[in-house]
């Protein structure tokens, strides 16, 4: 079954997204969060600023405020105590404008090298 | 625009926390970083999954899923992140989204009710991902050996085993430490099929 969302089409919300309407989340509507998508681990970072409208809800302005520097989504949800879902949604809108950038995670399975591994090792043990 | 942004994306590991309701995962992430919650709003499907037709999302029933989440910031570019897995059974569905991408798993058991930690045990043998078992012993609890709890969870003779306090953070620093151990020693292996 194949049901392409309306509005401009991104590759980050697949079918299970459902429709995004911008208001609908932020107004307490709920969305189903496209898994395996706007990975949790996913990191956005904020664009250039004065580019294109500004977004329409504070909820939009608090997530670019929040990614200036790279964050994660999971963080971004923690930080501004919202549910995952509902900033995914939110950072659809981002991306769809091109206000923020977003960098996924290394596939699954893929796992870091050895330095990687071994430099957490030593890091926790610093802790 | 990555041309004049000096920030770079940090290297972010994500480890599991699992294991049945009550046996000390909160504990442990608050006891190795700061933890904050994390409200999943989920759609609670009927069993017609397969099936799922958008026009019927807006009579689904949501409910909100407080997951706990820690950071450990090793470096700039390095970050450790800790996701304590819902520990009730009706909240499986988030456990893929979880898992994905995931390093390992640390799943917790109480020898007091180690059939808790069943389901979690299969979950990660079942997907190949790399996970230790960390026996949390709470006071009172009547102490077990390593090898009687590997025994009777059925485990790999290279899954690691530890004893350990969730609510030191020295322990849960050693149970991480063992976990991304055992993953540098799966290295290259080829994932095994069941």
């Amino acid at each position: 079954m194949r049901t392409d969302p309306p509005g401009p089409h991104h590759e980050w919300l697949d079918d299970e997204a459902g429709p995004v309407v911008r208001p609908y989340a932020v107004t307490g509507g709920r969305v189903q969060p496209a898994s395996g998508k706007f990975d949790l681990m996913a990191f956005v970072v904020a664009g250039p600023p004065d580019e294109g409208p500004q977004p329409p809800q504070p909820e939009h302005r608090a997530i670019i405020a929040a990614a200036q520097r790279p964050v994660a989504v999971a963080d971004l949800a923690a930080d501004l105590d919202l549910p995952v879902g509902v900033v995914r949604v939110l950072l659809g809108d981002l991306l769809a404008t091109g206000r923020i950038s977003m960098y996924e995670p290394p596939a699954s399975r893929q796992f870091p090298d050895d330095d990687i591994l071994k430099a957490v090792v030593n890091g926790l043990r610093a802790l | 625009m990555d041309s004049g942004r000096s920030d770079r994306i940090p290297v972010a590991l994500k480890i599991l926390i699992a294991g049945g309701f009550g046996v000390g995962k909160t504990t442990l992430v608050g006891a190795v970083s700061e933890i904050r919650p994390l409200q999943t709003e989920e759609v609670l499907t009927d069993a017609s999954v397969g099936t799922d037709d958008l026009s019927g999302v807006e009579g689904k029933q949501t409910t909100t899923v407080a997951m706990d989440f820690g950071r450990i910031t090793i470096n700039d570019d390095l970050q450790v992140y800790l996701f304590g897995t819902p520990g009730q059974d009706r909240f499986w569905f988030l456990w893929d989204e979880l898992a994905y991408g995931a390093l390992g798993a640390v799943v917790l058991a109480d020898t007091r009710r180690l059939a808790d930690c069943f389901p979690s045990v299969d979950y990660f043998e079942r997907r190949g991902i790399p996970f230790v078992v960390g026996v949390n012993c709470f006071d009172g609890a009547r102490r077990y050996s390593v090898e009687a709890v590997r025994s009777a969870l059925d485990l790999d003779p290279d899954v690691p085993i530890l004893l350990c306090d969730a609510r030191s953070r020295q322990s849960g620093k050693e149970v991480l430490i063992a976990l991304v151990e055992h993953v540098a020693q799966r290295q290259g292996d080829p994932v095994r099929t069941h």
